[in-house]
């Protein structure tokens, strides 16, 4: 497994044509709405122009027009495979703004509900990263486990796929008496399902084939590029934001924060990059049995959610880990209930732009599994 | 076998069923849509949860087509923004007919939570094609997505194919 996939440019010009290729912006494989402009030399990509705004849906001017507390279902539409996660960042800014210190409770609550979604989100990346090589078992294997993780949420929250659920100083509703057990339960199965996926996808030598030394992101590549999350750990650097800003309680936990080690392939190609979200649902999992073991039964997670939201003059930045990488929100207050300007810093966008530094030299059909490695969502590029 | 056959069998040798051929033709082909999935933000997330397991989308007989020339029904799941809304007129116009549109989610059906500020998002598929079947929902359930596509099967069977004219009085 030491083949080199990269071809080099120079010696694959036959003085072909080259040919430009449209992919999408309506395409299976590309994960949303995204449309690249592909330059192939035979069926050697040369060229990757992705096009944006396809979803657009005008989030920052939203921002503009609502008060604070009617932002956060648009919050949710952002990156909407990972709803719960998107919540905490902007709620912890205003509470930052407000100086509202939440109760434990809460706390513990956001810990899990947020790791929880962080398993859903990792089990859709791999599972859809399975179809673009060609695997349909894994998808059903992670689809059936993240209906459990989402019954869970939905008793919780109500919805099933975009909560609503996290308040300025509090959580929308408390916990139901059977919470504790079938959180615990929920962990057993995604345990056991990756412990299945092992065999079936990731150690699958198609598979090793198809991903190993396919889209090499150096490290200095993806800083140079500002990405994070999983895509910048695949590159071994251990960078996380749980760990390394330590908010909320995350100081309290004992978890690992997965990197590329290059046992398959080399360190920052598709496999590893692939292989960091499997180990960290692992580290979700732990985080989650230790939340569950330290959180306080009383409290009234409703108790300090303000009717009213006039955040004082001033501005705030609040960043923190998502499942897809930093995101983080950028806000400034002009003393009124709603915020005179709201930006984004999506995670799925920086990554997205690497993908033309590294798909170059490699083939067409790599091109669609570099992509599916990076894991983006078209709501939280074009927002 | 034997026991199960005359079960299921009660005609020996195979029977006979007498009915119109329009009910033949409409049976069969509300039974087996195709469909072209035009999945484009949050719902098509729901929508891949009713393809896969516990849901399994394809027991209504639906087979998923990436070419909107082999799809009956065009599926659009999500938010239509400006810059979407010509390439969705330009597949439903690749479409061969008869085909059907099913709406689904609340910006597809009406411009949803985008309706009062959004500058670039389309206040409802059905400005630009016809639409069969709404689905309501920010993002529908799965059960939706089912009885979407019940009311989908439910108005297939009912339609005219013989002597449409005369049935709507035109001629």
């Amino acid at each position: 497994m030491s083949e080199i996939k990269r071809m080099d440019l120079e010696y694959s010009q036959l003085d072909s044509d080259r040919m430009r290729i449209n992919v999408g912006p309506q395409h299976p494989s590309t994960h949303g709405v995204l449309r690249l402009e592909v330059e192939v030399d035979g069926e050697i990509v040369t060229e990757v122009v992705p096009h944006l705004g396809y979803l657009h849906r005008s989030f920052e001017k939203h921002c503009e027009r609502m008060t604070y507390q009617q932002i956060i279902p648009y919050i949710d539409r952002m990156d909407y495979i990972s709803a719960m996660n998107n919540e905490w960042p902007y709620v912890m800014a205003l509470e930052k703004m407000l100086d509202i210190k939440v109760p434990e409770k809460v706390e513990y609550l956001r810990v899990i509900v947020s790791e929880l979604n962080r398993i859903a989100n990792h089990q859709i990346a791999v599972a859809t990263f399975g179809l673009d090589a060609g695997a349909f078992t894994p998808f059903l294997f992670y689809f059936r486990d993240r209906e459990y993780i989402i019954w869970i949420l939905e008793k919780l929250s109500g919805a099933r796929l975009l909560y609503n659920y996290f308040r300025v100083g509090g959580m929308a509703a408390d916990i139901y008496p059977t919470f504790k057990q079938e959180v615990l339960d929920v962990v057993a199965k995604v345990r056991k399902t990756n412990a299945e996926i092992m065999n079936l996808l990731i150690y699958n030598s198609i598979f090793i084939k198809r991903t190993a030394h396919v889209g090499i992101l150096t490290p200095e590549v993806a800083i140079n590029y500002g990405c994070s999350g999983p895509v910048l750990r695949g590159s071994g650097v251990a960078h996380d934001l749980r760990r390394d800003e330590a908010y909320s309680v995350y100081d309290r936990f004992d978890f690992e924060v997965p990197v590329g080690k290059g046992e398959v392939g080399v360190v920052g190609d598709s496999w590893n990059r692939n292989m960091v979200r499997v180990n960290e649902m692992e580290q979700s999992c732990r985080i989650i049995e230790q939340a569950i073991a330290q959180m306080p039964d009383e409290g009234d997670v409703t108790a300090l959610i303000p009717k009213r939201i006039k955040i004082p003059k001033g501005e705030v930045y609040m960043r923190a880990e998502n499942p897809k990488g930093d995101l983080g929100f950028y806000i400034v207050s002009n003393g009124t209930d709603k915020p005179e300007r709201l930006k984004a810093r999506g995670a799925s966008f920086v990554n997205l732009s690497v993908i033309p530094e590294i798909s170059k030299g490699y083939m067409f059909a790599d091109l669609i599994l570099i992509l599916g490695s990076i894991d983006i969502v078209l709501g939280e590029v074009d927002r | 076998m034997g026991l199960l056959n005359k079960l299921d069998d009660p005609y020996e040798g195979g029977g006979i069923v007498l009915g119109k051929v329009e009910e033949l033709l409409n049976w069969g082909r509300s039974k087996s849509d195709w469909y072209l999935h035009f999945g484009l933000a949050c719902c098509a997330i729901e929508f891949m949860a009713m393809n896969a397991s516990h849901f399994d989308f394809m027991r209504f007989g639906t087979i998923p087509r990436t070419s909107p020339r082999q799809a009956d029904f065009i599926m659009i799941t999500g938010t239509v923004t400006f810059k979407m809304a010509d390439r969705i007129k330009v597949l439903y116009e690749q479409m061969a007919e008869p085909k059907y549109v099913i709406s689904v989610g609340s910006c597809s059906n009406s411009g949803g939570p985008y309706w009062e500020h959004g500058y670039h998002v389309l206040k409802g598929v059905d400005l630009i094609i016809p639409v069969d079947v709404y689905i309501p929902g920010c993002p529908p359930r799965p059960e939706a997505f089912e009885e979407g596509m019940i009311q989908l099967q439910k108005k297939i069977s009912q339609q005219a194919i013989f002597n449409k004219r005369k049935k709507l009085g035109i001629e």
